[in-house]
């Protein structure tokens, strides 16, 4: 299979539009599966080895789900909707300008891959954000920390030094 | 001499904290053991920020660091990856107040991005540093959560994207 390099628009993150996560899925789990050779510098190693740490923590048939789920602009749409605010299906439906119907089965997708939760109260069924998104908030913040806890510790060391220089010089400007 | 050695060997590291404090902020708080002056300096110094920002753990290097630290100077940080493009961070300086604060924007992403705020309080030879992250919206900060977070879409795999062409090429090779 050919496949065409990314061009550079389509990787922008911000771009949700772009996003191709059939591909990428399929890369990431290559990777998985590969093995980067000794010979590849160490820093490529080090960035693959903390993307799969992040990825272990979702199973690649849930990670499957969420990429599906996510590779449709409506169901983006509906996952922004819904973090500001619950929303019925009716609510969903009109606001997406669509039937019941079509509405439902994008929401069945999200919920199959734990984004969204539905309940059913009476005749209306409402919808919020899964237990899913939360974890990711939870994975997220902790990859953020553990970017800073680890820019604060070689920081510890310019800290350390700059301190013991200035004592030094210190103890010079007194003699 | 000894009690410092041993000290070295087993540093014990101050925590840092992450919370989301709101629906639009972020917040950072570490202690460091040196006075406030001196980690103010290492935050605006180019050449210092620069020993430290791009830790060796991240497999990303800093090609180049700008600062210009003063209120209305830009900084550019410019990260670079055996594999992959390198990357832009850059903004403005919006406040700058010697040992104790400073503020700065983030508008590689556009809009979107946040101000920060880093506080320097020293008490007793130690510094507390409080970095505040403060998006325009709600929508911003989940937004910037997302890109990071399903799956790591963005930089992530824009790295395991040209490597798969490296090893691809490898491959070929051999």
């Amino acid at each position: 299979m050919v496949e065409e390099r990314p061009r550079a628009s389509d990787r922008l993150p911000s771009k949700a539009d772009d996003f191709l996560p059939h591909r990428w899925a399929a890369h990431a789990a290559a990777a998985y599966n590969h093995r980067c050779p000794d010979g590849y510098p160490l820093a490529c190693r080090q960035s693959v080895r903390y993307t799969l740490n992040h990825m272990v923590q979702f199973s690649r048939p849930r990670l499957d789900a969420s990429f599906a789920a996510l590779s449709d602009a409506t169901r983006r749409g509906v996952l922004e909707q819904l973090g500001r605010a619950d929303a019925s299906i009716t609510d969903l439906a009109e606001k997406f300008h669509m039937t019941l119907t079509g509405m439902k089965k994008h929401v069945g997708v999200l919920e199959q891959a734990g984004l969204v939760a539905t309940k059913k109260v009476g005749r209306v069924r409402t919808c919020k954000l899964g237990p899913r998104r939360l974890e990711e908030e939870t994975a997220w913040l902790e990859g953020y920390r553990q970017l800073w806890a680890s820019r604060f510790d070689e920081l510890d060391k310019v800290v350390e030094e700059l301190t013991r220089k200035e004592k030094v010089d210190g103890r010079k400007k007194r003699e | 001499m000894d009690a410092r050695r041993e000290s070295e060997t087993t540093p014990v590291k101050n925590p840092t904290t992450v919370e989301r404090k709101s629906e639009r902020e972020l917040v950072v708080t570490r202690t460091f053991n040196g006075p406030a002056r001196i980690v103010f300096e290492a935050w605006t110094k180019p050449e210092l920020l620069k020993r430290w920002w791009a830790p060796k753990s991240f497999g990303v290097s800093l090609l180049s660091c700008e600062a210009d630290v003063r209120v209305g100077g830009t900084y550019r940080l410019v990260f670079g990856h055996a594999a992959s493009k390198p990357m832009e961070f850059f903004g403005r300086y919006i406040e700058v107040t010697p040992h104790s604060r400073l503020v700065w924007t983030n508008e590689e992403g556009g809009d979107g991005g946040a101000v920060t705020t880093v506080t320097f309080e020293e008490e007793g030879g130690k510094t507390l540093l409080v970095m505040h992250d403060l998006y325009p919206s709600k929508e911003a900060l989940d937004g910037a959560i997302a890109s990071g977070s399903t799956g790591g879409m963005g930089e992530t795999f824009e790295q395991l994207d040209e490597l798969l062409v490296v090893l691809g090429a490898n491959v070929g090779r051999s």
